[in-house]
C-alpha cells in the first residue's frame, strides 16, 4: 500500500503524546506496586512494558490501513469476536471463577477486550446511513440491539459484570450521538428501568454482594467492602503530596486485593496523592477531549462515530474505575486504560486509539 | 469500496458541546471526591493506614450439631484457645518468642520454624504457634500479656465427639481443606485451612452443617495491641442434624463387638431409618479435628484391620448361606421347586470331579427346602442351584439389590458383585462352569456383598418384597429449631416375588432361630419372635480333610468370616439387623449372638440365656 506522504504530516502526535505518557506513568506506577508482592516469573512490569510495545505496533499498523477497510469488515470482525466469545464459554480456562479466557498456543487473551471494538465498528458501519431530520427512530433500532445483546449476554454468563457494563454504556452514547429520537430514547430507557430488578435475579452472588456492599460497605468488611475500606485508606492516606516514589505501604503490604489490575489507582493516589492523581487525571480528561474532537472534526458519519466510540470507550473506562476506586461506585472489574496491568486490555486499547489515529490522520484527506 | 457518507453531520457539532460539558462535569466529580478523601479525609486515613494497623481476624462458625434421633448430641463444638504470633510484631521484640516457648514449653526453634514455613503470608498475618491449650496454659499467658507484643490469643470452635468412636464410620471426620477442594468451592467461601468434612456424614452433609464463617477488622496499634472493632460480621452457625440412629442402640452394637472385627447395620425395614450402624475396628473422630499427626495417619492406613472403612457399605464379603435366601426364592418363583420338594443329603455332593460338601458330614437325610433353611443344608441348595441355573439365581440377587449400590448417602458405597454367565464371559472372556453354579447357590464363589446389602435382603423378604432406600439423616434443622429439610422413606421398589413365596421363606427363617436344630438358636428371644439366617463366608479354602473343630489352629487372617441377618418381631418387622464378623469363625456362635443383643435393646427386653434345648447336637454351635 502506497503511503500518502500528506499522512505524514497530519500524523496526530498530540494524541499519541497522551498516550506516550500515561502508558510510561502507568509503568512505573505498576513498578512501584508490585514490587512486594512475590509472583514466581518475569516482573509484572516488564510483561507491560512488552505488552505497551507490542500495542503500539499494532496501534500504528491500524492508524495507517484505510479506514474504509474497517467500513467494509465490520460485520465479519463483528462475527469473529462473538465466535471467540462463544469459544469462551465452550471452552475457556476458568480463572477466579469466571471463563474470560481463550488460550491459543501458549498465548492467552480475553475475548471480551476486543468484542467492545468489533461493537463499535459494527456500529459505526451501521449508523453511517444518515437518519430522517426528527433523528432515529425505534425501527430502525433493531439490529443496533441485536449487535449489542449477543455479546453482552455472552459476556454476562462467564460472568463479566464490568465488560458487559461498558458494552451498555458505549452503545447507548453512540445512540444519543447519532441522533435518536427523543420519544424512542424514552421508550427505551424507561422499560429498561423497569427490567432492573429483574435483572437483579440473573446475577451471581457476588455481584449482588458487591452492589450491596457499595450501598453499605459496613455490611461486609471482609469480603466485597473489605475492598472499599482498603482502597478508601490507600488513596486518602497519600494526602496532597503523597507518600513519594516507592513509599506506599497500603499496596505494598498486601492489603489491596487486585492492586495491579482494577485497583492500581489506589497506588497511584497513595504515592503521589492529590498532585500526582490530578495530573493523570488531567491527562485523562485531555485525551478524552482531544479524541472527542477527532470524532467531531470528522469528514464523514463512519469515521465520526468510530471515533467517537472509541471515545466513549475509555471514557467510562476511566470514569467506572477511578469512581470505583474512590468508592463513588459499586465494586464492578473494570481496568483503567493504559494503567491497569493485562494484555489484552492493553492491546484492545491501543487499537482503539490507532482507530482515532486513523481518523484523525484523514480529516484533511478525500 | 464503500461510498462513505457525509450526510447530517452537523448533528455531530450540534452535540459536541453538551458532550463536553458532560464529560468535564464527570472529571469535576472526580476532582471532589479526589479532594474530599486526600485533603479533608486525608489526614485520618493516612494515621490508619501508616500504623497498617488494620487486621483481619476470622471468626469461623459453628458447626452444625449431630444428635441421635432422639435429640441426643453426638458431635458438638467446644472452645477451643488457639495461640499466634505475628512475626513482624515480634520482630522488634525478640525476646517474646523465647518467653511464649517457654510458657508453653515449645523450643525456639520451633517456633522459628514455623515462621519460616510461612514465609508467603501476607505481612501482619499472624502465624498460628499451639492449639487447643489448657487452662493452665491460657492463664499463664494472659497474666503476661503485657510483655508479650505480638501475642494472640483466640477462641476457636472445635469438633468435640462425646462418645469417642462411637459410630465413627457414620459419624465420619473432619480435615483441613485441601488444593482441589478449594478450587471446587468456587463461590461458597472457604479459606486456607478451613477444617470441611472428609467421610461419612460430616462429608455429605457438608453443605448443611458449615455455616457462615464471619469476622473482625481491627484497629490495633503499632504493637499490635487491638484499639477498636472497624467491622464486626458475626459468624452464622450451621445447621443441626438430626440422625436416625439411636444411641443406645448404638452403644449396644458397639459394645456387643468387644474386641471382635466386622461391621454391623440395623434398620427399619418399613421405612429404611438406619438406626446402628458398626464397623469395627473404629477410629477417633477427634484425632482428624486437630491436625493430625503423620505417625497417627500412618498406623490408621496401614492397619490391616482397615480401621477407616466402613465396612457396612465398603467390605464385600462372600455372602455365604444368607444367600441360600436368594436361592430358595429363585427355585420357588421358577416353579424348579416346591416348599414340598426334598432332596436326600448325605453329607457330601459328588459333581464333576469334585466332591461338594455339607457342613454337616453325617449328612440331614432326605430333606424338604424348610428343614433346609433351618438346618442350613447345602447339599439341598447345591441341586437346587443346579436346576435353576445361575442367570435365574443372579436375578432374583438383583431383585433385591445385591451388585448395586444402594444409594445411602455416604461416600464410597461398594457395588458387591452378582455373577452370571454373561457377567463372567465379559469380566475373564471364559464361559460359565456348572460347577461354579454349586458354590453361587450357597453364596459362596464370585458373590459378594456389603453387610448393607444383605441387610437390605433381609429386610425385603420381611417387609413383603419392599425395598426402602436405607438413610442415615432424618431432618436437618437450623439453629432456631425450624425444620429445613425431612428426609421422608423413599421406596425403592418392589422385589418381584409372589406373595406365597416370601411366606415360605419367613416362616423357614422363623424356624431357622427357633425350631429344633435352626442354626441361627443363639438369637432365640422369649418375647419377641425372631427370623434369621446365619451364613459363613469362606476367606481360602480349606483342604477337603479339614475338620470342624480344627478352626482354632486356622491363622486368624484366614477363618471364615460370620454373617447373620435377621428381623424382629416376625409378626410385624420393626428392625433388621445384618452382623458380619470378620474372621469370627461360624454364624451361630460368632454373629447371632451380636444380633440378639441389640434385638434385645431395641424392644428393652431382659436378656434371656440360649436355652440349649437338649436335643441338640453339638455341633449346631458350629453350625454354617
Amino acid at each position: 500500500m502506497q503511503i500518502d506522504r500528506r499522512l505524514l504530516i497530519h500524523f496526530d502526535w498530540i494524541l499519541v503524546g497522551f498516550v506516550l505518557a500515561i502508558a510510561s506513568i502507568g509503568i512505573l506506577n505498576l513498578y512501584s506496586a508490585t514490587t512486594k508482592i512475590e509472583i514466581s516469573g518475569t516482573p509484572l512490569y516488564l510483561k507491560q512494558i512488552f505488552w505497551v510495545l507490542i500495542g503500539l505496533a499494532i496501534m500504528v499498523t491500524i492508524a495507517f490501513i484505510e479506514y474504509r477497510f474497517y467500513s467494509d469488515v465490520g460485520y465479519i470482525a463483528y462475527s469473529i469476536a462473538l465466535f471467540l466469545l462463544i469459544v469462551v464459554l465452550g471452552y475457556g480456562m476458568i480463572t477466579s471463577g469466571a471463563q474470560r479466557w481463550v488460550k491459543i498456543g501458549s498465548l492467552s487473551f480475553q475475548p471480551s477486550e476486543f468484542v467492545k471494538i468489533a461493537l463499535i465498528m459494527a456500529l459505526a458501519k451501521y449508523f453511517h446511513r444518515p437518519p430522517d431530520r426528527k433523528g432515529y427512530s425505534l425501527k430502525q433500532l433493531g439490529l443496533p440491539f441485536i449487535l449489542l445483546l449477543f455479546p453482552m449476554g455472552l459476556i454476562l454468563k462467564q460472568p463479566d459484570l464490568g465488560t458487559a457494563i461498558i458494552l451498555l454504556l458505549v452503545f447507548f452514547s453512540i445512540l444519543i450521538f447519532v441522533k435518536i429520537r427523543w420519544s424512542s430514547l424514552l421508550a427505551i430507557v424507561l422499560p429498561g428501568a423497569a427490567v432492573v430488578p429483574l435483572l437483579w435475579r440473573f446475577l451471581k452472588e457476588y455481584q449482588k454482594k458487591r452492589i450491596i456492599t457499595f450501598f453499605n460497605p459496613d455490611l461486609d468488611p471482609l469480603g466485597a467492602g473489605y475492598h472499599l475500606i482498603q482502597s478508601k485508606i490507600a488513596v486518602g492516606s497519600g494526602g496532597i503530596l503523597g507518600k513519594g516514589f516507592m513509599k506506599g505501604t497500603q499496596s505494598k503490604l498486601g492489603f489491596l486485593p487486585e492492586q495491579q489490575t482494577d485497583f492500581i489507582f489506589s497506588a497511584l493516589g497513595e504515592e503521589w496523592g492529590l498532585i500526582g492523581s490530578l495530573f493523570v487525571i488531567s491527562l485523562y480528561f485531555a485525551l478524552i477531549l482531544w479524541g472527542l474532537r477527532i470524532a467531531v472534526q470528522a469528514k464523514d458519519r463512519y469515521s465520526a462515530i468510530l471515533a467517537f466510540g472509541v471515545v466513549a470507550m475509555l471514557f467510562w473506562h476511566v470514569f467506572i474505575n477511578i469512581g470505583m476506586v474512590l468508592g463513588m461506585m459499586p465494586v464492578v472489574g473494570i481496568p483503567l486504560p493504559l494503567l491497569s496491568y493485562g494484555g489484552s486490555f492493553i492491546i484492545s486499547t491501543l487499537i482503539g486509539v490507532g482507530l482515532l489515529l486513523n481518523v484523525s490522520m484523514r480529516r484533511y484527506l478525500f | 469500496m464503500m461510498e462513505l457518507n457525509t450526510q447530517r453531520m452537523e448533528d455531530f457539532k450540534g452535540i459536541y458541546r453538551y458532550l463536553v460539558v458532560f464529560i468535564s462535569l464527570a472529571f469535576l466529580l472526580i476532582f471532589i471526591r479526589l479532594w474530599s478523601l486526600q485533603v479533608i479525609m486525608g489526614g485520618d486515613l493516612r494515621r490508619l493506614s501508616e500504623n497498617n494497623c488494620i487486621r483481619l481476624r476470622e471468626n469461623p462458625a459453628d458447626r452444625g450439631m449431630l444428635l441421635d434421633r432422639k435429640g441426643r448430641i453426638l458431635a458438638r463444638n467446644r472452645p477451643s484457645f488457639e495461640v499466634y504470633l505475628v512475626p513482624e510484631d515480634v520482630k522488634s521484640n525478640p525476646e517474646v518468642i523465647a518467653q511464649v516457648g517457654k510458657l508453653l514449653n515449645i523450643p525456639t526453634e520451633d517456633i522459628q520454624q514455623r515462621f519460616d514455613t510461612q514465609k508467603r503470608r501476607a505481612p501482619f498475618k499472624p502465624v498460628k504457634i499451639k492449639s487447643d491449650i489448657d487452662w493452665n496454659e491460657l492463664a499463664l499467658l494472659e497474666t503476661n500479656r503485657v510483655h508479650l507484643p505480638g501475642l494472640i490469643v483466640d477462641v476457636r470452635p472445635r469438633r468435640a465427639y462425646d462418645y469417642g468412636d462411637l459410630a465413627s464410620h457414620l459419624i465420619g471426620y473432619l480435615g483441613e481443606i485441601d488444593e482441589n477442594e478449594l478450587k471446587q468451592s468456587r463461590e461458597t467461601a472457604y479459606r486456607m485451612g478451613a477444617l470441611i468434612g472428609k467421610y461419612g456424614i460430616e462429608y455429605r452433609w457438608e453443605n448443611d452443617l458449615r455455616g457462615v464463617d464471619g469476622g473482625r477488622q481491627i484497629e490495633v496499634d503499632a504493637l499490635g495491641r487491638e484499639i477498636r472493632p472497624m467491622g464486626v460480621v458475626e459468624p452464622f452457625p450451621g445447621n443441626n442434624l438430626f440422625l436416625t440412629i439411636d444411641l443406645d442402640l448404638q452403644q449396644t452394637a458397639e459394645e456387643a463387638y468387644q474386641d471382635k472385627n466386622g461391621a454391623l447395620v440395623a434398620m427399619d425395614p418399613k421405612t429404611g431409618h438406619v438406626l446402628a450402624m458398626v464397623s469395627k475396628p473404629s477410629f477417633e473422630p477427634d484425632v482428624f479435628a486437630r491436625n493430625i499427626l503423620p505417625e497417627e495417619w500412618k498406623s490408621l492406613v496401614e492397619n490391616p484391620s482397615h480401621p477407616l472403612q466402613n465396612k457396612g457399605i465398603q467390605g464385600q464379603y462372600p455372602a455365604g448361606s444368607v444367600f441360600k435366601i436368594i436361592t430358595a426364592i429363585a427355585g420357588l418363583e421358577s416353579g424348579t421347586i416346591t416348599p414340598n420338594t426334598t432332596f436326600t443329603c448325605t453329607g457330601a455332593f459328588p459333581y464333576g470331579n469334585r466332591n461338594f460338601r455339607c457342613w454337616k458330614e453325617k449328612g440331614h437325610g432326605s430333606i424338604s427346602l424348610h428343614r433346609a433353611i433351618v438346618e442350613s443344608c447345602d447339599i439341598y441348595f447345591y441341586q437346587v442351584g443346579l436346576k435353576v441355573g445361575p442367570d435365574l439365581i443372579a436375578h432374583y440377587a438383583n431383585e433385591f439389590g445385591l451388585g448395586k449400590v444402594t444409594g445411602i448417602a455416604l461416600p464410597h458405597e461398594r457395588p458387591g458383585t452378582v455373577p452370571s454367565s454373561s457377567w463372567k464371559k465379559k469380566r475373564f472372556g471364559v464361559p460359565w462352569y456348572s460347577g461354579e453354579t454349586l458354590s453361587f447357590s450357597v453364596g459362596q464363589g464370585y458373590l459378594n456383598a456389603t453387610p448393607l446389602q444383605l441387610l437390605m435382603l433381609i429386610s425385603g423378604v420381611a417387609n413383603g418384597g419392599k425395598l426402602f432406600l436405607p438413610q442415615v439423616v432424618e431432618k436437618v434443622e437450623n439453629i432456631y429449631g425450624s425444620k429445613l429439610k425431612e428426609y421422608p422413606p423413599v421406596e425403592l421398589g418392589r422385589a418381584n416375588v409372589s406373595e406365597k413365596t416370601l411366606q415360605s421363606v419367613q416362616d423357614a427363617l422363623r424356624g431357622a432361630v427357633n425350631d429344633p436344630h435352626g442354626t441361627g438358636w443363639t438369637c432365640a428371644l422369649k418375647d419377641v419372635k425372631v427370623a434369621g439366617k446365619t451364613g459363613t463366608a469362606q476367606v481360602i479354602k480349606l483342604p477337603d480333610n479339614f475338620k470342624k473343630g480344627d478352626m482354632n489352629r486356622v491363622p486368624l487372617k484366614f477363618r471364615d468370616h460370620a454373617w447373620f441377618v435377621a428381623y424382629a418381631p416376625f409378626e410385624d418387622p420393626k428392625i433388621a439387623v445384618a452382623v458380619l464378623v470378620e474372621h469370627g469363625g461360624f454364624g451361630a456362635s460368632a454373629a447371632a449372638p451380636i444380633a440378639k443383643k441389640v434385638i434385645e435393646r431395641y424392644f428393652n427386653v431382659q436378656p434371656s440365656a440360649p436355652q440349649k434345648r437338649t436335643e441338640v447336637e453339638s455341633d449346631l454351635e458350629d453350625a454354617d
